[in-house]
Formats: C-alpha cells, structure tokens, sequence
C-alpha cells in the first residue's frame, strides 16, 4: 500500500535543521551578548549564524557565545542613506574579525567626523546593538551589534 | 555544446524615461530584431533582466508580459534577477540555452526604471542586494559596500586614503569622458571634461567615496538576438561569438576573505577565459563594472588585466584609455553611460559588439576594430558575477 503515516511525516517535520536562528542571535544581541556555532569537525566558529560551518560546511554545529572582542577591519561613514535610515546619518557600519576568528557586520559607535582610516586595525568590543524596526518590505524588525574602540 | 552568435542589437537611450519599463524593453527587442533582419515569429524563447520592476511600478513576471506586448506567442519567457547582473545571467542561460540545441533563435536583455524612484527610495530597494538580516539592520547601502572595499584596498597597498581617492577619481574622469561622447548615454555631451578637483570636491556620499565616484540611477532596456552560430551568416555578414562565459556567487561581506579580492569575480572571469580559451593577453577592450570608481580597480585586477594593487596606477597612467594596454568602458561604463541595473549586462555587450563593427561614437572607437571584447558584472556586494568573452571569429577548436 502506498502512502505515508501522517505520523511519520510529522516526525520529519520536527527534524531540526537550524542550530542558530537569526531570531535566537538577534535577541542575544539585544542582551549584549554574541552568539555563534562551534564546529565539531575543525573546531572553529561561525558568526553570524549559518546552517553549516563557514569554514568547513560540517553539519555538526552547536550554539556557543564569543567574547564579543575583536579588530576593525574596516568601516565607511554613511552620509546618504538609504530611505529608513534619514535620522541616523551620518553612521558607521564596519566589519569586525572576532577574536575567535570570524567576521561580522555590526555598526561603530564613534564620532563620523573623527572617523579616519587610522581606525582599521584598532582593537572593538560590542557596546550594545542596534535595532531597526523595519519597512514594508523588511519582514519585521532586525538588530546588528554595535562595537566601540577600546584602544 | 554548439557554438553561440549574438546578431542583432538593440538599445534605448539611459538617463530619465516616461515610457515604462515594458515599453522600453520592447522598443530594444524591436531594434535588435530589425538589426538581425530577422522576424518576431522567429523567437523561440525570451531570457529578460529585471531586477526592481515590482518596486519601480509595480510588475512582476515582467518577462511574460514583454512576450504578450510583441505578440510573441505561448513562448517560454523568463525573469532573470541577479541584482545589478541580472542581464548577464539572462544572456549566459540564454547562450546555453541555444548551445544546447533547445532553441536556434531567442532574444535575451533586459530593463529597469531606477532613476523613477528617487534617491531615497532606489537607494533602498537597491540595498535589498545586501543581506537582508545582518545587514538590513546596519543601514547598509551600496556606496558603502564600496567605500568599505576602497578602505581596504588603500590599507592593503598602503596608499594615502587622500591619494587613493586621486587615483579613483581618474576612473571617473576617463568614463565621463566618454559617457560625453556617447548619444545613448544618460550624461551625452556632460560632465566630459571633468576636474581632478571637481570629483574630489563633489558631495561625500560614504567615505572616501563621492557623488562622482558613484554611477547614477537609470532608467533603460537593451536587448541582443541569440541564434546559433552556424545559422548566423544567414543573416549578417557580421556575427559576433560568444566565447566563452562565466558566473559566481559570493554572500553577505563578512564572509569574504578580503573584499579587495572578491572570489565570486576571480572565478567567474577564470570560467570564461577557460571556455573561450584565451587569456587577459587576448582581450582588445572590455567593459566592466563600475558602479563605484574602485569597483572598476578591482575588477581589472580580479579579471587579471593588472597585479593586485597595480590597477589603480595604470588608470592614473593611462593605460585603460584609447592606445593604452586595454581600453576600458570606452562607451561611458556605468558611472558615464548609465546603470539601468537589469539592462547593464545587455548594453555592455551592445557596445563591445557596436566597437567591432565600427560603429562606436566617434573619439571612443577603437581602430584598428577589436577582435575579442569582455564584459563584467557585479550584482549586489558582490553576490552574483558574470563574464562573457565575444570575438568576431568563431571559438578555435
Ligand atoms: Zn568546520
């Protein structure tokens, strides 16, 4: 006879496919905390959340926390925004490489009109997270970190 | 796979448009159709590049209705988004397409009307390219993605933010140049004798990167028939083949290694030169994109026409001019020409093509013509590439 038990097919259904959702790392955030996932295979870490290791596509993740610590690798002052964005000019969005390796997007809380090249290379620590309530066309709210320069 | 010819060409003049967008895509199929001598009825299939039509005005599945407004028939037509590259990809699936032996005649382009939008409004439909969950939130726009990239690019060479923004503004001054010369182009006799200090001093848009460091928002279609190469001198003394193509993806910008290097382009130019058989040495001119002043430095270095970090010297030097070591955007590139974004793919192969027969505007026309042309296509922050390889004789085998 063909044909599934429909008890069957829930049970694939609860299969758990995302260690880390974006949910669970954005509400991290706004607690001041970073998420990530560690790889069981080459032990690194992933951050933002991925459904496979960043560096090596392993399945095998669980969820850990980074220290929120890292280097500016770069930043740009935004002076014209996109629409949403009006109130917040000028801003600083920047990619930070954790001190457990990966790279993540996030804002910079400093001075735009201080911000100078010399900032690449300066040492970060998240500072906080920064919410945008969304659009139209957004799916709800999102949060990035924010990180400061702490020498 | 058969070998694949491009025999007609079509394009509508960039810049500002009240038609909309559907009617400016079947005015560029009409002109590639009459450049081919070919008929309607002859179109088995329609591959269109439309990145923003349904926060432009409104309209998605833009492609079927383009089929319906030509009266093409029941005919397969497809969408293609792929952001800024959306183009591309259409005309690359369209040549496999007609490789593959499924087709013997299509048509492939596409449109976009962004400079109806309005800055505030383009700049955030255009920022849907970045990654909507990390860096939606950031406020993220594509001047910055670039500006970031130029940061690094003036940390990676050691180069004076100052003296690296001198060097960019050369890309600009050289595009503008002959964006001025071009009828078809959104800025056509402006902004073609531009200052040094005049790009440095324009309105900062995201640091280092100003107003003419940035190609504009456009409004515009073009559109090429596709027809399998041996059929081609049926119908023009003057095909064009395509030689080879190539296409990459990359992801959200944290998760590139260095974004001076993006290897979504390193590999998708790779692609092409490996199909075509040939290399940078080969290539008489290209046309790549440059949506922002350094884009256009890591595209040549990516395409491997220069070292890492040699580009931005060779533009100063000249040597992306007319008798340089390769000409570069000769018809205006984005930033002189225009940045219609699902049409870019198209019109930069309508000028490559335009330069082998001649017909370029005059002060931007190579001569001797050149044998073997190159496009390259960046979408989002570097999320989606393509290359394609053209030359006037066919692949050798
Ligand atoms: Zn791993």
């Amino acid at each position: 006879m063909a044909g599934m038990a429909q008890e069957e097919i829930e049970k694939e259904l609860s299969r758990v496919y995302t260690v880390l959702t974006y949910e669970d790392y954005e509400a991290g955030l706004k607690e001041g905390r970073l998420f990530g996932l560690k790889c069981a295979s080459c032990g690194k870490i992933t951050c933002h959340p991925m459904h496979v290791c960043q560096w090596c596509s392993s399945r095998s993740l669980e969820r850990t926390k980074l220290c929120g610590e890292g280097e500016l690798t770069t930043f740009t002052v935004i002076r014209v925004p996109p629409e949403g964005f009006e109130a917040d000019v000028p801003y600083i969005p920047c990619i930070v490489e954790t001190k457990e390796g990966p790279c993540v997007m996030g804002r910079l809380d400093y001075d735009a009109e201080r911000a100078t090249p010399e900032l690449i290379g300066m040492q970060v620590k998240l500072s906080g997270a920064y919410t945008y309530e969304g659009d139209k066309y957004s799916g709800g709210a999102h949060t990035c970190p924010v990180f400061k320069v702490v020498g | 796979m058969r070998d694949v010819a491009i025999i007609g060409i079509g394009h509508t003049k960039f810049g500002r448009a009240s038609k909309a967008s559907l009617e400016l895509f079947s005015e560029s199929v009409l002109q590639a159709i009459d450049d081919a001598g070919v008929e309607l009825k002859d179109i088995e299939a329609l591959f269109q590049g439309a990145a923003l039509a349904g926060f432009e005005e409104g309209q998605v599945m833009s492609a079927a209705f383009s089929a319906a407004d030509l009266n093409l028939g029941p005919i397969p037509a497809t969408r293609y988004e792929g952001a800024c590259a959306s183009a591309s990809i259409a005309i690359r699936d369209a040549a496999m397409w007609v490789g593959s032996g499924e087709y013997d005649m299509v048509i492939a382009g596409g449109m976009e009307k962004a400079l109806t939008m309005g800055t505030l409004f383009a700049t955030r439909t255009f920022a849907m390219a970045c990654h909507a969950p990390t860096e939606g939130p950031v406020g993220l726009t594509f001047p910055a993605v670039f500006a970031m990239a130029a940061m690094r690019y003036a940390k990676n060479y050691d180069i004076p933010l100052e003296k690296l923004r001198e060097k960019m503004a050369h890309v600009s001054i050289k595009n503008h140049k002959h964006g001025a010369l071009n009828p078809l182009a959104q800025f056509y006799k402006k902004l073609g004798a531009l200052k040094l200090e005049e790009v440095i001093d324009s309105k900062m848009v995201a640091d280092p990167l100003s107003l003419l460091d940035c190609c504009p928002f456009s409004d515009g279609a073009s559109a090429l028939v596709l027809c399998a190469a041996e059929e081609a001198r049926k119908y023009t003394d003057e095909p064009v083949y395509i030689l080879g193509t190539g296409q990459g993806s990359g992801g959200p910008l944290s998760k590139m290694e260095d974004l001076t290097k993006p290897v979504s382009r390193i590999s998708s130019a790779k692609a092409a030169f490996k199909q075509a058989g040939l290399t940078p040495k080969d290539i008489d001119l290209v046309e790549v994109h440059d949506c922002f002043t350094i884009a256009e430095l890591i595209a040549l270095e990516c395409m491997g026409f220069f070292d890492w970090g040699e580009a931005a010297d060779a533009v100063e030097e000249g040597q992306t001019e007319l008798g340089g070591k390769i000409p570069v955007n000769m018809s205006g590139g984005l930033i002189g020409k225009g940045h219609p974004i699902g049409a870019t793919g198209a019109s930069q192969i309508y000028w490559i093509i335009k330069q082998m027969r001649g017909e370029a505007a005059k002060g931007n026309q190579i001569d001797p013509v050149p044998e073997y042309g190159m496009t390259d296509t960046l979408g989002g922050d570097f999320g989606t590439l393509c290359h394609i390889i053209l030359g006037r004789s066919k692949r050798k085998k």
